[in-house]
């Protein structure tokens, strides 16, 4: 049961074999028992889990089940919860509590779903790795020596151990697809303005996306479908959208006919043999369903890192200078003047990335060097996205590996920035051109599990989701679970 | 490249101790080093990207859509008094 996918849960609530009470209380007594070796989660309110499951029983006993009925979810910290604390895994926002739910938790509630938790973070999601958390770094479960990704590291963590059968993440430059990658699990970061990002705590705001982490592909369907839609209190929600039919989507049991683009700059040299190898034999698997490999290039794949170091510290050095310590958060002791209080309140409640990242941007901003950084970045940008164009005019979908290396140990990165940023090579394209991207784990390297990324057009995650379906239905990746925490691996 | 990290800092209102100053320093060289291969891309006549899918930001009727939450919103404030904001003194 623990290691189940949440449509699996959904089939016994729905025909009464469990109970909404019964899986939350499965889900808090692996919390309480696992957490403090993974630091997945840091809040945890069992009693108001438990009340929000009764009250799903209740609801299921006189109405119709809604979509996500008694299913626990966890949450990253980045979403605004009117219950319990949102700190952003920083000590700036330490015990802060949000006036309002984001949109997506409105969404999920409205859905039924019984919110389990805030899952830990790389602070202001800032991070590949999860160990720039003010509350200490989580752990992979396939190994507690490696990382778990980032930045939603908790929230992978979390549903790699079955902590919780699924969970929220945001992906600004692969912070839900990089996780989800090196945890074995299956993650989603949907299309630009599909999902609202409202209530969502602001890293770049042109990159951030919001998108469910999961044990299967339809699990990461029914929870896109559940958080979807224009919200007019986010002037970045496209209000005219294409539908797609998620669910359908996800019941593809070959790929006849579909035409996988393999980018030559997403295989080369310097990235792990054993993650390489992984992909070429998912590709393989690939045509053996009926699709055709075609070779194709994303040239300015290359300068996608630099952009993306542009134009995400630009954009968080704005967004970060609402912390002022006046309307919320950390205020500094007995300040001289205002500027005091500014300087010093921001000095003891930021981190040292988050620092570092403002810093960057508001000298990229700065006078006399903004059309030389952002301008440029902005360009070199729109080249990234035609790329992509003109590729999706010879193929329908892209599948690349997810990230060039399996987890790395905690600490192994920590003492070179730039090292840390290039983890994201092949995620940050896919932000910059505001395109879906779905990570799914397709084998091991060095015992630790290996992500193949499909990424589609604008508004077409149902062509990933049914590539994702149909690999996934020939193999028995997304099966695997830490035997450590009771898995079958 | 050679960063004042000092003045960047005051424009960020961050207070940085000198050591921090000492560390930033090299590490944001390095960054911005890095992000310079930019200048090599010929991005004549490209348009920057605003919106990834240049959807035009949208206008709503100017009208008052939500309620006086102002205790709830005061609540996360680190001081308050009379339903204002409260910082040192300004102007003398």
């Amino acid at each position: 049961m623990p290691f189940s996918s949440l449509s699996d849960i959904q089939n016994r609530l729905n025909s009464g074999k469990t109970t909404a009470v019964e899986v939350a209380t499965l889900y808090l007594e692996r919390i309480a028992a696992f957490n403090d070796e993974l630091n997945a989660f840091v809040h945890i309110d069992p009693a108001h889990v438990l009340a929000q499951a009764e009250a799903s029983d209740k609801y299921r006993s006189e109405h119709e089940a809604r979509p996500l009925e008694g299913l626990p979810i966890a949450v990253k910290d980045i979403f605004c919860t009117q219950d319990g604390p949102t700190q952003c895994c920083s000590n700036i926002l330490k015990d802060f509590h949000a006036p309002y739910d984001a949109h997506v938790i409105t969404k999920l509630k409205e859905a039924g779903a019984v919110l389990v938790g805030k899952t830990n973070m790389d602070e202001f999601a800032m991070g590949s790795s999860n160990e720039t958390s003010a509350f200490g770094p989580c752990r992979n479960p396939w190994d507690t020596d490696c990382i778990p990704g980032g930045s939603s590291g908790g929230s992978a963590a979390a549903v790699a151990a079955a902590l919780t059968p699924a969970a929220l993440g945001t992906d600004t430059g692969g912070s839900i697809r990089q996780p989800a990658a090196v945890t074995g699990i299956t993650g989603l970061k949907p299309t630009y303005g599909r999902v609202s990002r409202r209530g969502i705590i602001a890293f770049a705001s042109s990159l951030d996306q919001a998108g469910p982490m999961a044990r299967s592909v339809k699990d990461a369907a029914m929870i896109t479908a559940a958080i979807s839609g224009h919200d007019s209190a986010d002037a970045t929600s496209v209000a005219d959208a294409p539908n797609i039919d998620w669910l359908a989507a996800c019941e593809a049991q070959n790929m006849k006919g579909l035409r996988i683009g393999r980018p030559k700059e997403y295989f080369v040299d310097g990235m792990d043999a054993e993650v390489r190898a992984s992909v070429e034999a998912a590709l393989k698997k690939c045509e053996e369903l009926g699709a055709t490999i075609v070779d194709i290039s994303l040239p300015n794949t290359e300068h996608a890192v630099a952009a993306y170091y542009v134009i995400a510290p630009s954009e968080a050095s704005a967004n970060l200078s609402r912390y002022d310590s006046v309307r919320f958060g950390h205020r500094c002791e007995e300040p001289d003047d205002l500027l005091d209080m500014y300087t010093r309140s921001r000095d003891e409640g930021f981190g040292s990335e988050v620092k570092r990242r403002i810093l960057t941007g508001a000298f990229a901003l700065s006078s006399g060097y903004y059309d030389a950084y952002y301008l440029k970045a902005q360009q070199v940008r729109t080249l990234v996205q035609q790329d992509f164009i003109q590729a999706f005019e010879q193929v329908d979908v892209i599948a690349t590996p997810t990230s060039p290396i399996p987890a790395f140990k905690l600490g192994e990165k920590t003492d070179d920035p730039l090292t840390m940023y290039l983890s994201d090579i092949f995620t940050i394209a896919v932000n910059l051109a505001g395109l879906p991207g779905l990570s799914q784990p397709c084998g091991f390297a060095n015992n630790l599990p290996v992500g193949l990324q499909w990424i589609g057009p604008a508004w077409r995650e149902d062509a990933i989701l049914s590539a994702a379906a149909a690999y996934e239905g020939a193999t028995d990746w997304s099966m695997k679970a830490p035997a450590a925490f009771g898995g079958e691996s | 490249m050679d960063i004042d990290v000092k003045k960047v800092a005051m424009l960020s209102r961050i207070r940085l101790t000198d050591e921090e100053a000492a560390e930033f320093g090299p590490q944001l060289s390095n960054i911005l080093g890095y992000v310079e291969q930019l200048a090599a891309v010929n991005t004549e006549g490209v348009a920057p990207t605003a919106h990834p899918h240049d959807a035009a930001m949208p206008l709503r009727a100017n009208i008052v859509t939500n309620s006086n939450r102002r205790d709830e919103l005061q609540t996360p404030a680190p001081k308050t008094e009379s339903g204002l904001y409260v910082v040192p003194k300004v102007i003398e």
